[in-house]
């Protein structure tokens, strides 16, 4: 038989799912996101966390083949779904062989055996978790099983439930202003969602599924396919129109908390844009970028400041473009003695020199100009017409602002005569300058205007807090830069947004996943590396050929 | 006056004299080659006409110029192209991408330029675009602009790194073994298209080439190498019949012998 079940994988499958559940829980991680309400009284974070385990097993262990019968996947599921069990009833067991274990697992708590024993007493809960794991590992495999009619469906209703639930922060805020309070009581909990809400959007997912795969797709494709070419690009425009509106408006319907955290993955998207040029586009690896964010916001904060290091007391307006030029000094300087390193030196040395800035504005030798440990205070806020900016809605629009002015100069330069010549740098420099591209040049305009970004980046980041401290200028914003640039698919534009709201915004949002940042960072990037190396959104293949006056239009366009 | 003038020209590499005293010409609008046994410096000689390599004794001039001292992309600038024996196009680029990259010595507009679309900028990126899609048919290319160059068949390769190496509008274009691995079809085309560069576009050709077919075709004017060394030069049937050269390739064993097919 062709199709016959592969138990070495399904067992290999199920306890690679039980071991990797046993190592999160032992770092804490599921107990503490146990605290966390997805739907009230019903589903936590940390269960949440469990229960997707044996079932991504199950899921895992039939998937890739061409036809799954039924009897297969329930029996591969089982199996899978149990095995994942076995690894956390051993630990639960061993609670009971050696009372003592939490002197050496620090986060062997009682509160994490009852978690894993859904409750009940050791022996019992063993058993439940292996019946119930199992149970979870069949549902996870019988998704191959079901017709289309039916998973597609599901997925949608389980997907946009536990999402929302996720999310549930975000919805709060924004809902809170426009429901009454009653309202809100029955909908949302502190945290997380209630029950009747949640039931709420999964039948309304499930519906609204159903009706697209029943004609509603089919309707708008031939609405879509009828249309004249004006008309084509009239619903571009009006939707180009609305993506602009939406981006305006958003503070508003954000509210003050959530705007806040937005202003934040904007001011990444900003340096992700400019390190996307030097890393993405020109291939030059600089994990020292943290340093051109740190000298704009010192020189900014320097200029600006009312206090006693402020020097100048100038207006944020007059103080940024002296701010951003101070950083592409600073690049251009950087660039010049490592023009001839390639690869692994050129990173280490920029690492240096990352190193080097943040170590000076910690030394006390500049410290009577730049404040040491201190930092610099009392950084003055930009003001328009007399208005002071001040609410994290006003520096909204100034990242907005310097956003779009980052993503059009990347996207012009991109297609045009430099884009190329970084390209063709990136992919074998000696070739390259055989074509005939000065290299000098164009390495330095790479490492010149990435720099700018990052330094404009700074100077609202100081603008923004009033107060700078050098351990805000450490190595891992470098590598949260460099991070998220490689998760959204590098030297793509879209994909430095995305990667953005994924690994600044997300984090941000569930606070309870703030203290294992760094280890969903690894998973995130190591997941990425070998499931989709070419990130979220990798930038398509412009099309020069054929496509010429289809694509003049659309770089006409707003970009 | 020659095209290409090498008088002793000598590069080492530690104790190895890859080439060794080699004094050598290349008449304007010519198709010439040079053969020789693996490792008698061919390429090597390449790389010093292109600056890839600084030679220890000797020069090298072209069209007046000397080329010793001047970076690769001053000696392409000066009208030199060239291939490699190993394939080195821009393999994440497409095709088209390629061939824009290949003109670099005939554009001159400036970033900022681009920035702010300036109509200089516009107009000469669209021509270069039309010239490179002009070029794109000419090499035998068209419809395939737009695919990743990585993709392509490795025949359609050598042709994109020919069509990469005369977007510069070189003078004298440099081809490493420009056959290798091609089957007997693609060999023919591939001949019959060197020698319509030379004619119809007036390039002189300097090849390198082991295919003895495609070499006592085309060729006017043959040298040949061993160890570093000129040991004979000529034309095609005089080359064929020196014993010298006979002893160069069949000195050396079988797996030499079998590529070179003397009599043919
Ligand atoms: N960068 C280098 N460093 C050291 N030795 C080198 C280098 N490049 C070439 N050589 C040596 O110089 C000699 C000539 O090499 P070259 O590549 O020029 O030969 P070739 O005539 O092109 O041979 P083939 O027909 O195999 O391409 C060889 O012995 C080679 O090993
Ligand atoms: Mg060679």
């Amino acid at each position: 038989m062709s199709s016959q079940l592969d138990l070495r994988n399904t067992a290999r499958v199920g306890l690679l799912a039980g071991v990797i559940t046993l190592g999160v829980s032992a770092v804490g991680m599921l107990e503490s996101f146990d605290k966390r309400d997805l739907i009230i009284g019903l589903l936590t974070l940390g269960q949440l966390l469990l229960f997707s385990a044996p079932f991504a097993a199950g899921f895992l262990v039939t998937r890739g083949e061409d036809k799954v019968d039924t009897g297969e996947a329930v029996v591969g599921g089982a199996v899978a779904g149990a095995l994942t069990a076995v690894p956390l009833i051993a630990l639960i067991l061993l609670t009971l062989a050696a009372p003592n274990i939490r002197n050496s697992l620090v986060n062997v708590s009682p509160e994490l055996i009852s978690l894993l024993s859904l409750g009940a007493s050791e022996i019992v809960g063993s058993l439940l978790l292996l019946v119930g794991m199992a149970v979870l590992g069949v549902a996870g495999a019988m998704f191959h099983v079901l017709p289309d009619a039916i998973r597609k469906p599901l997925i949608s209703g389980l997907g946009w439930m536990l999402g929302f639930a996720i999310l549930s922060e975000v919805s709060l805020n924004i809902l809170r202003p426009i429901l009454g309070r009653g309202l809100m009581r029955a909908l949302f909990g502190t945290k997380g969602i209630t029950p009747l809400l949640a039931a709420i959007i999964f039948v309304v997912a499930i519906g609204l599924t159903i009706w697209w795969s029943k004609g509603g797709q089919q309707r708008y494709e031939d609405r879509k396919a009828a249309m004249s070419e004006e008309q084509r690009k009239q619903s571009r425009r009006i939707s180009i129109g609305v993506g602009i509106v939406s981006l305006l408006i958003l503070p508003i319907i954000l509210g003050t908390y959530l705007t806040e955290v937005v202003d934040n993955v904007g001011l990444f998207i900003l340096m992700g844009l400019g390190l996307n040029i030097v890393v993405g586009f020109a291939g030059l690896l600089d994990l020292g970028y943290v340093a051109f964010f740190a000298i704009g916001a010192y020189v900014m904060g320097i200029l600006t400041s009312q206090g006693d290091l402020g020097i100048a007391g100038m207006s944020f307006w007059l103080a940024l473009p002296i701010a951003v030029g101070a950083a592409v000094l600073a690049g251009v300087t950087l660039g010049i003695p490592v023009l001839r390193m390639r690869g692994d030196y050129l990173a280490i040395v920029t690492l240096g020199f990352g190193e080097i800035i943040r170590v000076l504005a910690t030394s006390d030798l500049l410290k009577p100009y730049i404040g040491g440990a201190q930092g610099i205070l009392q950084i003055g806020k930009p003001t328009i017409f007399g208005f002071e900016m001040v609410k994290p809605i006003h520096f909204y629009y100034l990242i907005l602002a310097g956003v779009g002015l980052a993503v059009f100069v990347a996207s012009r330069l991109r297609d045009a005569r430099l884009g190329r010549q970084w390209m063709a740098l990136r992919e074998d420099e000696d070739v390259a300058e055989a074509m005939g591209i000065h290299l000098v040049s164009t390495k330095l305009l790479a490492f010149g205007i990435g720099a700018a970004f990052s330094g404009l980046a700074g100077a609202i980041f100081s603008a923004r807090l009033s107060s700078i401290f050098p351990h805000s200028f450490n190595l891992l914003i470098s590598i949260n830069v460099l991070s998220l640039i490689i998760v959204g698919g590098i030297g793509s534009l879209p994909g430095v947004v995305v990667g953005a709201l994924v690994l600044v915004g997300l984090p941000e949002l569930l606070r309870e996943f703030a203290e294992y940042r760094m280890l969903l960072y690894g998973a995130l990037l190591i997941a990425m590396m070998i499931a989709r190396p070419e990130g979220l959104w990798p930038s398509p293949i412009t099309k020069r050929e054929f496509h010429a006056a289809e694509e003049e239009e659309a770089l006409g366009g707003v970009q | 006056m020659a095209l290409l003038e090498a008088t002793n020209v000598t590069k080492r590499f530690g104790g190895l004299t890859a080439v060794n005293d080699f004094t050598f010409t290349v008449e304007k609008g010519a198709i010439d080659s040079i053969i020789g046994p693996n490792g008698a410096g061919k390429t090597t000689f390449f790389n010093c006409i292109t600056g890839f390599y600084q030679f220890e004794e000797g020069d090298i001039v072209f069209n007046g110029n000397s080329v010793s001292g001047r970076s690769t992309d001053q000696i392409t600038r000066m009208g030199i192209s060239r291939t490699y024996q190993n394939i080195r196009l821009f393999s994440q680029m497409t095709t088209i991408e390629n061939i824009l990259v290949g003109m670099e010595p005939q554009l001159h507009t400036s970033w900022i330029g681009a920035l702010f679309r300036l109509p200089s900028t516009v107009k000469e990126e669209s021509d270069a675009l039309d010239e490179a899609r002009r070029l794109l048919e000419f090499v035998g290319l068209k419809g395939k602009g737009d695919e990743i160059s990585r993709n392509l068949s490795y025949g359609d390769q050598r042709r994109l790194e020919i069509a990469r190496a005369m977007a510069a509008k070189p003078k004298l274009l440099l081809l490493d073994e420009p056959t290798a691995g091609m089957n007997p079809r693609e060999t023919a085309e591939t001949t019959e298209f060197i020698r319509r560069l030379r004619d119809e576009l007036g390039i002189t050709i300097l090849l390198i080439e082991h295919d003895m077919r495609v070499v006592m075709g085309i060729s006017e004017h043959i040298t040949v190498l061993d160890y570093g060394a000129k040991i004979a030069e000529g034309g095609p049937s005089a080359i064929q019949n020196n014993p010298k050269v006979i002893e160069a390739y069949l000195g050396r064993g079988a797996a030499a012998s079998a590529t070179i097919e003397l009599e043919n």
